[in-house]
């Protein structure tokens, strides 16, 4: 058996503190410890975006991600997007444009549109294709998927969000 | 699998080479080559895991005197936004534009890339063109004692350096280039995307009056090793930059360039490509 190690991290606005193999990666940790399934595991090899989860404000791949590294660090996967009045407008716009399929993609490819339009809320369609290209569907909808994140940038862009 | 005894999350220089001294010591920042290497079976983890994020000084991107230093820490996307960068050394940002995603862009740092020392690691190739050293660190007579060594002398093969296997990689350095320096970086891969570079070709230098100076052309996915294309610079150095000259640059290439069969791409296809790009850059250069 491998090492394990304490750590202490914040997920979802939230203090928790596990104890995790040295070797496990984060979206092992989510999904098995701490019951969180919202984030997928497809490739585990950092080339798909299902695993997306945000890590002090910035997106990453939790496949790739050593659990261990969370300790002192601030989570937010699909599960803290929610806020108290409901979806967020993200994944509100997901709904309302009928951009999912399957599904399984969503989580990760929400979580990222979520950072893109936080980072540059004047994001345009180019710049929303481009901050997805680590983000694969196999049910391949990605023009919807523009057309929610480009709604999003649109309203907070003219303050309507 | 070899059962890992001890992590450790060190918080200075000092603290992780000592430790590195021991031998045994398997280090990662963002663990993007890390852990599929791992997970394919390619690599193992050794005794002691040892997570460099948090070691103080060697993040960040300043100004030292006539030099421009960015720790090993600094991630991809960092170096991507950074107003120094985009002013000075554009060609380093122009890679990070074209690597890999946004994810893992905020996740790799430049001192893994370097290490991990694929023929193919994209901040590589700009910073041999801006004629980078690498600064070295590692536990000597109970003190940190740190050397530093050229980019071009640092690869000896593939995932096969001069670092040695107690040193940490505390930093990259170069020279602030001049006013006229110009520099371009051009890859490709099968689709635009998340992409092994096929091929990579950068090449910067002094243009004045139409010649060119102080030229360095780096290539990557050529050899075993990323590699300054010396026959080229030697077609380009002190030369007016012209057709003639871009034409024996690129004729230049198959004394440099010696690539083989991969899955990602045929021998005779990076020959082919190494050309392309080399005649596009400097057409680019002369048109600037
Ligand atoms: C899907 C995917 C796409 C990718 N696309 C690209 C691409 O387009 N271009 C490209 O160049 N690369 C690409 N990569 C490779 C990888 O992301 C980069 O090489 C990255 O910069 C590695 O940095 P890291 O911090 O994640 O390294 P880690 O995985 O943490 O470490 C890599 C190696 O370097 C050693 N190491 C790390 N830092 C130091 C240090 N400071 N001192 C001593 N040793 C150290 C580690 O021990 C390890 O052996 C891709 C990887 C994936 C998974
Ligand atoms: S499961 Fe992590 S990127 Fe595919
Ligand atoms: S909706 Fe099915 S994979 Fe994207």
């Amino acid at each position: 058996m491998s090492l394990e190690t304490e750590i202490k991290f914040t997920l979802n606005g939230r203090p928790v503190a596990v104890r995790v193999p040295a070797t496990m990666k984060t979206l092992t940790m989510l999904r098995e410890v701490l019951g969180l399934t919202g984030t997928k595991y497809a490739c585990g090899e950092g080339e798909c975006g299902a695993c997306t989860v945000k890590v002090d404000g910035k997106t990453l791949n939790s496949c790739l991600m050593h659990a261990v590294d969370c300790d002192g660090r601030e989570l937010v996967t699909i599960e803290g997007l929610k806020t108290p009045e409901g979806m967020n407008p993200m994944q509100q716009a997901f709904v309302d444009h009928g951009a999912v399929q399957c599904g399984f993609c969503m989580p990760g490819m929400i979580m990222q549109a979520d950072y893109l339009v936080g980072e540059n809320p004047r994001l345009t369609r180019e710049e929303a294709q481009r901050g997805l290209e680590g983000n694969l569907c196999r049910c391949t909808g990605y023009t919807k998927v523009l057309d929610a994140v480009a709604s999003v940038a649109e309203k907070k862009c003219c303050g309507r969000l | 699998m070899q059962d890992i005894k001890t992590y450790m999350t060190p918080c200075s220089v000092g603290e992780a080479v000592k430790a590195m001294a021991a031998g045994g010591v398997t280090a990662f920042c963002g663990g993007t080559d890390l852990s599929p290497q791992v997970e394919s079976g390619a690599r193992q983890y050794t005794a002691t895991l040892m997570n460099i994020r948090r070691i103080e000084g060697m993040g960040g991107i300043a100004e030292q005197g006539d030099s421009i230093r960015i720790g090993a820490l600094t991630t991809v996307t960092e170096i991507r936004r950074d107003p120094l960068i985009a002013k000075v050394a554009p060609i380093l940002a122009e890679a990070a534009e074209h690597f890999a995603s946004d994810q893992i862009r905020n996740a790799a740092s430049v001192g893994g890339n370097i290490c991990n020392a694929s023929p193919a690691g994209d901040m590589i190739n700009p910073l041999l063109v801006l004629d980078a050293e690498v600064e070295l660190a590692r536990w000597q007579d109970g003190a940190v004692a740190t050397r530093r060594v050229a980019m071009a002398d640092f690869f000896l093969a593939p995932r096969k350096t001069v670092k040695r296997d107690d040193e940490l990689l505390t930093a990259i350095v170069f020279k602030r280039p001049a006013a006229d320096f110009v520099g371009y970086f051009r890859k490709s891969g099968p689709r635009p995307a998340l992409e092994i570079s096929t091929v990579s070709v950068g090449i910067g230098g002094r243009m004045s009056n139409g010649v060119f100076r102080d030229v360095r052309v780096a290539m990557g996915s050529v050899a075993p090793t990323p590699l300054r294309a010396r026959n080229v610079e030697a077609a380009l150095e002190g030369k007016p930059l012209n057709a003639d000259t871009i034409r024996a640059a690129v004729a230049a290439t198959s004394a440099d360039a010696k690539p083989i069969d991969d899955v990602r791409a045929s021998a005779w296809y990076r020959e082919h490509l190494v050309k392309v790009f080399t005649e596009e850059v400097l057409n680019h250069v002369l048109g600037n």
